[in-house]
This record gives structure tokens, sequence and C-alpha cells, in this order.
């Protein structure tokens, strides 16, 4: 019984690792930016495809295919920042947020289009393999999907914390104003929060690739999981979206273990609304929106 | 002075506002099944726009999570019909009733911990879809498998709200003028100019007397109620309800398309949008069939959506009276620069 618990648990924290880097691209978008990204789900679904994609015909391992992923989706994030978000940037929020419904309808349209409505089974040798430690038996996929989702949102932390460029997205995320004052390049610093975002959400979506059949009507289920995760932990937060990836990926699996599977997928929306009623910023929110 | 011009363009709104809805009902009693059908679609949700955006349009609070309301008003109905025989009347009330009673609910835990703004259309979200997966779970309301309650053919019986689809056209004629007609009269209501203070500024009304978080519950109490009674229709009128259709994000979209296209705020918005969204959705989703491109209807709404907060930020409907008023200005502007000269 206890294996079982350890096993759940652990297999949580290892989903919650990724979870937590899709959340870190909404967090980090919001952050900077103050635009929520309703259209992240479609892009961790690019990231599915991506993935898919990559391993099919190069039969690369995963990390790599994430790292096709990164570089595509961060292009294709500034691309999108550059042409279309810059415009809405400083309007009202209710019309980002239409602004963004749009563009997530779009994306999935587009998906649709492109592949079709029907899931593409992903399972490769890797789904199938596990690792055995001490009492712990553990997919193989889901160990190199957090272990890179790990690595990724370390780097990603020092890189934000110690380069020249993280101080001014940094400096640009506190007080946009002072930012102009100083000389910073904001609508460069944008366009690159917002390829960073991308990326995250490409990666993410690559790692999970082999975990999950690649199926157009995913993205709505993790746009709103990434709400959640993000909520959870506080918008705008860095160390927020990583604890409450881990938060969501754990509770996620316990109440699969407990309740029926569909209280699985109705946890994070009861969580979500109960931390909002107790404790609206979230663990460690932005104090204002 | 003023005030009898103001009358003589109330007259002229109102009589406007009555035409066209004569003329609609005129279309309804001519055209094939095929428009009736897609009109019917496109004044519901008429009437659930107008239920949306009350709430932001003049109440300034997005919600994106309104199949919460219409899924409770749809489910009050059907199943106060098929479990115990009341007429779909009673069913639209008490989901009127309950939709109200979970908004202002709703409202008050948010507000009172100054969840607002993007945290609060989280929160509409997270409400609807924690609404969406436990009716799928309960086996009391049909579970994933919905509910069937389509009307025997040949019924006509306004008692039991049951009729073909001609039938179903002017109830949701009803609604829609009803809809319009409400909105225009709440907006110019002191609850009208409380609500737009609160939405232009919240310190501001404050400071001026308002309780600005009774009236935001108020609003938000409102406008779920009325959603409900949308939803009770639109169940009746597709004759099955499954939890993923009618309480699912694809409905929280479908409402706010309709006022955010055909101008926030506005009474005839939601028609004019409605109007234009919902026929091209219809067309792009039978292209895409007919062209094998199952997403076309969904990148369509994508566009339009992302465009007209582009370019016409107010939607259509302000636009066209802004043209209408630039054709007149010339006369007004010539009368004041008489009377300039007069004194």
């Amino acid at each position: 019984m206890l294996s079982l618990w350890l096993n759940v648990i652990a297999g949580g924290v290892l989903i919650g690792l990724v979870y937590g880097l899709v959340a870190l691209g909404l967090t980090i978008i919001f952050g900077v930016m103050r635009v929520v990204n309703f259209a992240h789900g479609e892009m961790v679904v690019f990231g599915i495809y991506i993935g898919y994609w990559t391993v099919r015909i190069w039969d690369v391992p995963i990390f790599l295919a994430a790292a096709v992923a990164a570089v595509v989706m961060f292009v294709f994030g500034y691309l999108l920042e550059t042409l279309v978000v810059k415009r809405f940037v400083n309007r009202p929020h209710h019309y980002q947020f239409i602004v963004f419904i749009g563009l997530s309808l779009l994306f999935s349209g587009v998906l649709l289009m492109s592949f079709g409505p029907d899931p593409r089974p992903t399972a490769s040798q890797l789904s199938f393999q596990t690792v055995s430690v001490g009492p712990l038996t553990l997919d193989w996929a889901r160990i190199q999907a957090a272990a890179t989702a790990g690595l990724l949102i370390a780097a990603l932390g020092a890189y934000l914390k110690y380069s020249a460029f993280g101080r001014s997205l940094r400096g640009a995320a506190n007080n946009r104003l002072g930012g102009l004052v100083v000389g910073l390049n904001i609508p460069r610093v944008y366009a690159v929060t917002f390829g960073i975002g991308a990326a995250c959400a490409g990666v993410a979506g690559a790692l999970i690739s082999p975990l999950f059949d690649a199926q157009p009507y995913l993205a709505v289920d993790f746009t709103l999981l990434a709400f959640v995760t993000v909520i959870v932990g506080g918008l705008g937060s860095f160390g927020g979206a990583l604890l409450g990836g881990l938060t969501i990926g754990v509770a996620e699996a316990i109440a699969a273990l407990m309740f029926t599977p569909s209280m699985k997928t109705a946890l994070p929306y009861a969580l979500l609304i109960i931390i909002l009623i107790l404790r609206p910023r979230g663990f460690f929110g932005a104090k204002d929106i | 002075m003023q005030r009898t011009s103001d009358q003589a363009s109330d007259t002229k709104r109102w009589g406007a506002g009555a035409l066209v809805f004569a003329a609609l009902a005129m279309v309804g009693g001519m055209s094939n099944a095929y428009v009736i059908s897609l009109l019917t679609i496109v004044l519901l949700f008429t009437f659930l726009g107008q239920s949306w955006n009350l709430m932001l349009g003049i109440g300034g609070q997005l919600s994106i999570g309104h199949a919460l309301f219409v899924g409770i008003g749809a489910y009050a109905v059907a199943i106060l019909n098929i479990k115990y025989g009341v007429t779909p009347w009673i069913g639209l009330l008490l989901g009127a009733v309950i939709a109200g009673f979970v908004g202002a609910v709703l409202a008050w835990l948010s507000f009172r911990f100054e969840v607002r703004g993007i945290y609060f259309a989280l929160l509409t979200i997270a409400a609807a879809e924690f609404a969406r997966i436990m009716f799928g779970g309960w086996d009391y309301v049909g579970g994933m498998q919905g509910l069937f309650y389509q009307a025997p053919s040949g019924t006509m019986d306004l008692g039991m709200l049951r009729g073909d689809a001609r039938f179903y056209y002017f109830v949701a004629l009803a609604l829609a003028a009803i809809g319009v007609a409400g909105t225009e009269l709440i907006s110019r209501s002191y609850w009208g100019y409380v609500w737009r203070a609160m939405r232009d500024d919240d310190e501001a009304a404050r400071a001026l007397g308002v309780r600005t978080f009774r009236h935001k519950v108020l609003v938000v109490s409102i406008s779920a109620a009325t959603a409900a009674i949308g939803g009770g229709v639109l169940g009746l009128v597709q004759g099955a309800i499954f939890p993923d259709s009618i309480m699912g994000m694809a409905i929280s979209v479908d409402v706010l398309i309709g006022p955010v296209v055909g101008g926030l705020g506005t009474a005839f918005g939601p028609l004019v949008g409605s109007m234009a969204a919902i026929p091209l959705h219809h067309a792009m989703g039978a292209l895409g069939d007919s062209l094998g491109l199952p997403g076309l209807n969904s990148v369509a709404y994508g566009a339009v959506l992302i465009l007209v907060v582009w370019f016409l930020p107010d939607g259509i409907w302000p636009a066209i009276v802004r043209l209408y008023g630039a054709i007149q200005l010339p006369a007004r502007g010539r009368i004041s620069q008489l009377r300039k000269a007069e004194e």
C-alpha cells in the first residue's frame, strides 16, 4: 500500500515538473507583458505535434525533439508578438482576453485542418519502458520528460537572474515606465518574452508527446490546466509556477487513485476555486493586476 | 428644446427597433426550414449575448464561463420536464432562480475577497468547467449520455412550450426583442447609470456613494438568470443536452461573439453581431466540410474576433451609427452655426 502511494506521488511529481514548465511560459508572459495568453494550450499542442513528427521522421531521443520544438516555437512566439499581440498590449484587459480567445480559435482550427480530429497514438518503445528504484517503478518517458523540464526550468531561472537580458526582462516586468526611462528596448523585450513563453509551452508539449496521443482537442484542457497551475502558484511568479505545477501534478495523481477518473479532471478546477477564494493572488502572486 | 429633440430621437430609436423585429417576424412567416433554424439560433444567441453584454458592456465584469448559467437553465427545464412532467415555463423560472443564485454566490465570494478583472474571468471559467465535469459524472442528470426530450412531431402547445421549428423561431424572436428592449431600458434606468459608473471607475463611483459591491453582485446575478432562460430555450430547441455541448467552453465563446462583434454595451450590438457572425460560422462550417477542412469555421470565428478588436474595437453597430451620423452631420453643423450667428 505504501509503495503504491509512493509510486503515485512520484508519478505526480514527475508530470508536475512538466506542468510547471507549461505554467512558467504563461507566467513569464503575464509577468512581463500583463497579458493572459489564452492560446497557451494550442502552443502546447503545437509542441506535441512537433515532438510526434520529429521522433517519427528522424527517430531521435525525446530531448532533441524538445530542442526542435523550442527553436520553432520561440520563432513562432516572437513573430506572433511582433505581428499581432503587440498591437493589443496597451488595450483594456477584456479586449486582450477576447483577442487571445480569437487566436486560440484560430490555432485550434488550423490544427484541425492540418491534422484532422483523430488522435494519433504516439506510443513508442519509450512509452513502455520502466525503471525501478527501490520501491518505485517509474515510466522512463516520464523520467526523461521531468528531467529535461527540470533542467530547463533551472537554466531559465539562472538566465533570467544573471544575464543582462534577464535583468532587463525583470526590469520591464517590475516597472515598464522605469524601463523605458533607463533606455530598455521594451518592444524587443516583449517579443523575446513572448517567444520564451511559447517555447516553454512547445518544449513541454514535445516532452509529453510519448504520453499523450496527439489530438487538436487537447488544447483547451492544457490552456485551463496552465491557468489553474499559474493561479495556484500566483500569476507572474516564477517559483509559484513550479510549485503550482507540482501541486497540481500530485493532487491529480492522488485524486485519480482515491476517486473516479472524472474527479481527476475536476480536481484542478475545484482547487482553483478554493484558492481564488481563500488566497486570490495564489501562493506568490503579483500584488497588482 | 433639448428635451423635445431627445424625445424625438427616442421615438425614432424605438420605432426603428420595432420595424426591425416586425421585418424579422415576416421573415419567420415566409422562409424555408434552413433559414428558420439558423435564424432561431441567431436570435437565441442575441438574447444570450444581451445577458453577457449586461455584465461586461454595462457592468464591467468579464465572464468567460457563461456556459455555466446556460447549462443550469437547460438542465432545470429538461429535468423538471422529463422526470416530473412539469411545464418548461416553471423550468425556465426555476433555472433562472438557481442560476441567479449561483451567479450571486460566485460574485459575492470573489468580489468580497477582491478577486477582480482577469482573476474573476478565470474563476468563471473554472466554475463552468467544474460544473461541466460534475454534470458529466452525475447519473441523476444523465451523465455524459445527456438528456433527450425532443418534442413529438406535430405538437403545438404554448402551455408546454412545445412546437415545430417555426414555433421556436417566434419564441426566440420574442426573447431577442425582450433582450434588446430590456437592455435599452436597463441602461437608461438608475441601475444602468450606476453600473456604467462602476464599470468606468470603481473608486469614483464609491466616492459618490454607490455601494459598488452590491451592484456588482446584482449585475452578475441578473446576467446569470437571463442566461439561464436563454439556455432553457436553447435546450428545448436542440431537443437534447449533454454537459459537453451545453456547458462547454464553446458555448461561453459563442455567447460573447455577438456582443463583441456587434458592439459592447449597446442594445442593438448583440443582434447585429449575431446576425453577422453566426451565419458566417455556419457557412464556413459547411464549406469546410465540403473541402474536408474541419477547422475552417473555428478559423473564421477566430479571425473575425481578432479583426474586430483590431480595427473596430467598439464593434460593428457603433461604426454604422457613426457613419450614419457623419452623413447627417453637415445639416446639424449648419443649424448650430445658425444658432451661433443668432446669438
